[in-house]
């Protein structure tokens, strides 16, 4: 693998993660529990579609074929998608939600922290801009995770289920691989095992405060950003989310 | 127990220098969350720069039956316009 390609990997993956976790957050729009709630989720979605938007591009210019963003998004199918497993698996309730936005935030805010330092430039630059977008998604995602662990006791028991439920998705985010490799040694990206004790420390104070414990136990779920394993919901999330493309190839507003 | 969550007023400042306005009110648990549920309902168009929430059962209002003795009064008090006087340039927004 050339330091090209490896990079082009590395892009599908931080477009794919937002990209994948925007659709599913977008599914929300119109049936959030609350007004406030509702315009919230909406926002992150946008905010995550546009983050894949600088992602997808990129990526598409380093591989040099003439795709964008629309066209990786929209005429790629499951196996070619290299996003994480957590990011496709399906809402659930609004607590479940809310603890993979906040699982996902607090992963995203460490490592785009080291991407401002990246040797690339260009994915310098998009971590500058997605860095900010991403500080106030986990300021939101981590209130709402105290505000309902700490909560009553039936949102305790729905918040600490959804950890048990999603903890199992969350190694995959620090398992390294040839891309990492390359991309660590080329000084792009940090090796993802190495962001592991800042993620532990703010989500483990987060959790704690939430009231929640974390299920014990180092399996995780692996597949997504590979490629190798995704979960069957994801083409169920493309059906719908490529469909008007598939129907009417080419159209556009 | 109720189970909805207060009412909050907001008010956002627009711009650097201008007075907070109110621009609408919105439920939220506390008053932390109540200042990013406003940032996400009334700041998605970059409309401001500093927000601010009250629990609207902390706001005193004048009652609409006293509105003769509050404000008939000063009707017919149009020397109390400043309005008479020219604003130098270098006084800027007043």
């Amino acid at each position: 693998m050339t330091r090209e390609e490896a990079l082009f990997q590395f892009l599908l993956r931080m477009g794919d993660n937002t990209l994948v976790l925007g659709q599913r957050v977008s599914e929300w729009c119109g049936h959030a529990p609350v007004l406030e709630e509702d315009i919230a989720l909406a926002n992150t979605a946008l905010d995550l579609i546009g983050q894949t938007q600088m992602w997808l591009n990129l990526a598409g210019e380093v591989e040099g074929k003439g795709r964008d963003a629309d066209k990786l998004a929209f005429l790629r199918d499951v196996w070619d998608f290299r996003n994480l497993l957590l990011v496709e698996l399906p809402n659930g309730d609004f607590g479940r939600t809310m603890m993979r936005q906040f699982l996902f935030d607090a992963w995203q805010s460490v490592l785009l922290g080291r991407l401002i330092n990246s040797a690339e430039p260009r994915v310098a630059e998009i971590a500058e801009k997605a860095g900010k977008e991403v500080a106030y998604h986990v300021e939101r995602s981590s209130g709402t995770v105290v505000g309902l662990g700490d909560g009553t006791e039936e949102s305790h028991a729905r918040m600490q289920a959804a950890l048990d439920y999603l903890w199992p998705y969350v190694g995959e985010m620090f398992a390294s691989d040839a891309v990492d490799e390359e991309m660590a040694r080329a000084g792009i990206a940090p090796d993802p095992a190495g962001l592991r004790e800042e993620y532990d420390a703010l989500v483990g104070r987060v959790l704690g405060e939430a009231t929640l414990s974390i299920p014990e136990g180092g399996f995780f779920h692996k597949g997504g950003k590979n490629g190798a394993r995704h979960t069957e919901h994801l083409g169920h999330m493309l059906t719908e989310m490529q469909w008007l493309q598939r129907a009417y190839p080419g159209a556009s507003w | 127990m109720k189970d909805e969550w207060p009412l909050w007023e907001v008010f956002i400042r627009g711009q650097h220098g201008m007075s907070h306005r109110h621009v609408g009110s919105l439920h939220a648990p506390d008053a932390e969350t109540a200042i990013r549920n406003a940032r996400d309902v009334y700041t998605r168009r970059n409309e401001g720069v500093s927000i601010w929430v009250v629990e609207a059962a902390h706001i005193s209002a004048s009652s609409p039956g006293d509105k003769g003795p509050l404000f008939e009064p000063s009707n017919s008090k149009v020397y109390r316009h400043p309005t008479f006087f020219d604003i130098p340039d270098e006084a800027g927004a007043m």
